[in-house]
């Protein structure tokens, strides 16, 4: 391995730009003659909107135009939409409501937009907005997931507020293996709302030019290119070709900027109204109420086990809430990207899942880092815990009798899982955690008054998203392969475009380590361009942890082709047989012989096409590939936490953390541990603190970080983190992915460890000193099989 | 509007601001320093700290008006132009305590005044208990942690410029 190739803990390139305050993100860019857009928002959940007066705001200081949602209807911009088809069970499609950037006749959610103010500076579009009169008409708002079939019907299509009532799986198998089971174990649970609060909040920047009658939208998105194409396929405020979509350094996404939002359309059409640049600059207030929301699910599940402990079938019935409108990418979450996932680890015969999403009167909610699995994974190693603790089983052997151990393994929920070795992860795990010190552990901490717990998450994902045929055929409207462009210049350095998105994950350093160690050029010499699709010719972007298994792979196929032709260009300089060049540490040479050529010199000899006919071989360097990948990969492992908690107080301390994943091949294990590390702060920050809050009325009472408690360096432990490695078999790397597995495993392992220290599985999240306390308090003895 | 100065990063500015403008706008809006960050409007993020006269603030809960006269150093004060890293940023390079990098400003002026308030050699706990002004979502805190110790030492060792000028 080299100092900078695959597996090395290279320091990463782009970080001087950040710690010299020299990166420059959406709301660090500036345009000549810029305007800042302020919006109106509804301060109800749910009214019809009588009239809107804008008379007073523009006559106000510094406004240049305020419009509202008739202007918008009047210009017929199109709806935002949500690009993943699902169908009930009775083979009826989902029930997509319109959604316009700007409402016009009613609003659905505190917070929805219903005019914007353009004006000269923030402050003046402030004040205008504060002038700007919209009589309502209340309606009785929606608020809890589990009451809405019963509620106030939000839009026209969706009568009982019901988008879908989806399933997958067998029912009939799996009734019939439940009433053979020995041992059935029940849970509710209710998976709570969460918000992502990436530190960058959401900005838009959209400049028109006349001349070239071009539209260029500088946005804090993981995605420039989806997103691009919806705003031209169905917003149509510009055609593709005529509009430009730029992700400068992007502060933190974990899902929330994947989204098409209203802001950025409403920027987009006002900036060619005015003809001038518009900006908006969300403020953490806005955020709160305007950014997708995650999670949000109320399920009761069901597992059934034999004599010995064997799984025979699984039953999870969930309601899924999807707030006011459908996001993008909202409908897969609960269903492909969640119920595929129910098999866990472990060989489960049957597997029956029902989802029910339904809309309320609350911010729409679509992925946050996990999407889905976060949610199936806290229902299976929960299931798996409980059924353990009534048994009388210790968990991990429970785990082991029923892990998956030959591969490919094929679930009764779609996956087919290619490779994996989750005893060695669970052994390894073991040790790190010196689970056999436990039980002294714990008889010191109740010498001291204190209860000690240990917790464990078997935790699967499907990552490297995704087989396009695949995820077409369940639904989803875009491709998701990736794409890849080599460039190599004359003088040999080398530009990587992929249509990948870094926010945080370190692309610039694991690509050019990637293509380093391939071409034997330096590290310093290989670029990475991303996020501009007047650069990148398409791309989909970043989520799903797909960049390694995804975007790497695209970028190995175009090395492919990189290789072969400069082997050509070799052949004639060296005047050989071009199947006798080889091409090894950088160099080119001639089998057998001492003749060889350096990378840069045949660098130089494509583009200078002195050496051979150009009409026989094309002058140049440059490749291009389109991967799309065979299989989801399937990164799974173990994490164990470790809690004490105080009887009085009811506070938890986690004492300790281990986390043993395996991710296939690492190209850079340091940032690999610091996406473990970040996954597991929000999945601690899921099961402990988190939580968005809506009164009966549907205000958001959890509506800043004053009332949102965001996980802080106190509240968190250091982390141990090892890794095992199986290959994934799917693409040439074998990378199986790692940014979402922290955020996937944690949140079960954290309430695992709480409810064997407190005795009762009667604790909801985010377990706060005063869940846990009142847990504690209530008389509620372990139900014991 | 009225006529502020202040030194900002060792050098004399002025501006002429509206009484309610924040010290942050006037430093990336007017003096165009977009290296001082907003991340929230109730000052929990800390993405804006700054040092006003050698103590760390959030700018973004500080009037312009109300530096007049002061030495505020921000983010791009802290290495000379062309000159080595302040050993706080190699540290947080060295530790890969950043991820999308829009705390880290803030992180590391506040970092900084951890270092002024409880000396070189902290830790972990100091340093858990001291980071609660400021919020990073990526990185779970453990090498912000680590990179903090680390660049107190070093800042003793080098006999680097301190923290507060």
């Amino acid at each position: 391995m080299s100092a900078t190739g695959i597996g090395a803990a290279v320091r990463r390139k782009e970080d001087l730009r950040f710690i010299t305050g020299k990166g420059r993100y959406t709301d660090d860019v500036i345009r000549p003659g810029e305007t800042r857009a302020v919006f109106v928002r509804s301060p109800h959940a749910h009214a019809s909107i009588r009239s809107t007066d804008v008379s007073e705001a523009k006559k106000m200081p510094g406004i240049i135009d305020v419009l509202t949602g008739k202007d918008l209807a009047t210009d017929k911009v199109g709806n935002l939409i949500c690009g993943w088809m699902i169908h009930s069970k009775d083979g009826s499609p989902m029930k997509m409501a319109p959604h316009p950037a700007l409402a016009a006749d009613k609003v659905c959610h505190v917070g929805d937009a219903v005019a914007v103010v353009i004006a000269e500076t923030q402050a003046q579009g402030r004040d205008a907005a504060e002038k700007v009169k919209v009589d309502y008409q209340l309606l009785p708002a929606v608020v809890d997931p589990a009451e809405a079939k019963s509620g106030q019907q939000i839009h026209d299509v969706a009568p009982k507020n019901t988008i879908y009532e989806w399933s997958l799986g067998n029912s009939r198998a799996v009734d019939a293996a439940f009433a053979s089971a020995k041992h059935v174990t029940h849970l509710d649970i209710v998976n709570n709302r969460l918000i992502a609060n990436a530190i960058e909040p959401r900005v838009a920047l959209a400049e028109y030019d006349a001349g070239t009658d071009q539209l260029t939208l500088w946005n804090t998105t993981q995605n420039p290119h989806v997103s691009r194409l919806v705003i031209a396929a169905f917003v149509g405020v510009a055609p593709e070709h005529k509009l430009r979509v730029i992700a400068p350094d992007v502060g933190g996404g974990f899902g929330s900027k994947i989204f098409i939002y209203p802001e950025e359309v409403v920027c987009l059409w006002a900036a060619r109204k005015i003809a001038r640049p518009v900006k908006w600059t969300a403020d953490r207030s806005e955020s709160f109420i305007t950014d997708a929301h995650g999670r949000d699910h109320v399920t009761h599940a069901e597992l059934a086990l034999d004599a010995s402990g064997k799984f025979l079938a699984m039953r999870v019935k969930t309601i899924a809430n999807l707030g006011a409108y459908m996001s993008t990418f909202s409908s897969s979450v609960p269903t492909y990207l969640y119920a595929t996932l129910l098999s866990g680890q472990y060989d489960i015969p049957q597997i029956y899942c029902e989802v029910d999403a339904v809309y309320t009167n609350t911010v729409p909610v679509d992925a946050y880092r996990g999407a889905g699995r976060p949610e199936a994974t806290f229902v299976v190693e929960r299931l798996v815990e409980v059924a353990a603790r009534q048994l009388g089983i210790d968990p991990a052997d429970l785990r082991r009798r029923n892990f998956i151990k030959t591969f490919p393994h094929q679930t009764p929920v779609i996956m087919a899982y290619d490779a994996g070795d989750y005893n060695a992860s669970l052994k390894k795990a073991l040790e790190i955690a010196d689970v056999k010190g436990f039980s002294k552990r714990k008889r010191d901490a109740a010498r001291n008054g204190k209860l000690r717990g240990l917790g464990y998450s078997t935790y699967i994902e499907a990552c490297g998203i995704a087989p396009s045929q695949a995820v077409g055929s369940l639904g989803c409207g875009v491709g998701l392969w990736e794409s890849a462009e080599v460039r190599v210049n004359p003088t040999g350095s080398v530009e990587v475009l992929t249509g990948t998105h870094a926010h945080g994950q370190g692309h610039e350093t694991t690509f050019a380590q990637l293509v380093s160690e391939r071409l034997g050029i330096p590290f310093e010499n290989v670029s990475v361009v991303h996020g501009d699709t007047d650069k990148v010719q398409f791309g989909m972007g970043t989520y799903g942890s797909r960049s390694g298994a995804v975007g790497m792979s695209a970028i190995v196929k175009a090395l492919d082709k990189i290789e072969a032709k400069a082997k050509k260009v070799a052949a004639h300089m060296l005047e050989a047989a071009e199947g006798d060049i080889v091409f090894k540490d950088g160099k080119f040479n001639v089998a057998g012989t001492d003749k060889s050529a350096a990378w840069g010199d045949v660098a130089l000899n494509a583009y200078i096409a002195h050496k051979f006919a150009g009409q026989e071989l094309e002058p140049g360097l440059k490749e291009t590939s389109f991967y799309d990948p065979t299989n989801f990969t399937f990164p799974a492992g173990c994490h164990i936490c470790e809690v004490e908690i105080d009887r009085d107080t009811g506070k938890t301390n986690i004492v300790s953390w281990t986390a043993v994943d395996d991710f296939g091949t690492v190209i850079n294990p340091m940032i690999v541990e610091g996406q473990v590390h970040g996954g597991i702060a929000q999945g601690i920050g899921q099961a402990l603190l988190e939580v968005a809050v809506y009164d009966r009325d549907g205000q958001l009472v959890t509506g800043s970080l004053m009332d949102y408690s965001m996980p802080h360096a106190h509240d968190l432990p250091s982390f141990k983190v090892g890794l095992t490695e199986t290959k994934a078999p799917s693409n040439p790397l074998g990378i199986k992915g790692c940014g979402e597995a922290g955020a996937i495993a944690s949140p079960a392992a954290v309430i695992n460890a709480i409810t064997d220290a407190i005795g009762t599985e009667d604790l909801a999240m985010p377990a706060t000193a005063q869940a846990v306390w009142s847990a504690l308090a209530r008389p509620q003895p372990r139900q014991v099989a | 509007m009225a006529a502020v100065s202040m030194t900002v990063n060792g050098k004399a500015v002025s501006g002429d601001v509206e009484a309610r403008t924040l010290l942050v706008q006037f430093l990336r809006e007017n003096l165009r320093l977009t290296g001082t960050h907003v991340g929230c409007d109730t000052s929990q993020c800390g993405a804006c700290v700054v040092h006003i006269d050698g103590i760390a603030a959030k700018s973004c809960t500080t009037l312009a008006l109300q530096c007049e006269g002061a030495k505020v150093t921000t983010i791009e004060g802290l290495a000379e132009p062309n000159g080595p890293l302040h050993p706080m940023q190699e540290a947080f390079r060295e530790n890969h305590a950043l991820q999308c990098g829009f705390c880290t400003p803030g992180m590391i002026m506040a970092a900084l005044d951890i270092v002024r308030r409880c000396g070189n050699d902290l830790d972990e706990h100091t340093i858990r208990e001291q980071l609660d002004g400021n919020i990073c979502r990526c990185t779970g805190y453990h090498n912000i942690v680590k990179a903090i110790a680390a660049g107190a030492k070093a800042m003793a060792k080098g006999g680097a410029r301190q923290a507060a000028e």
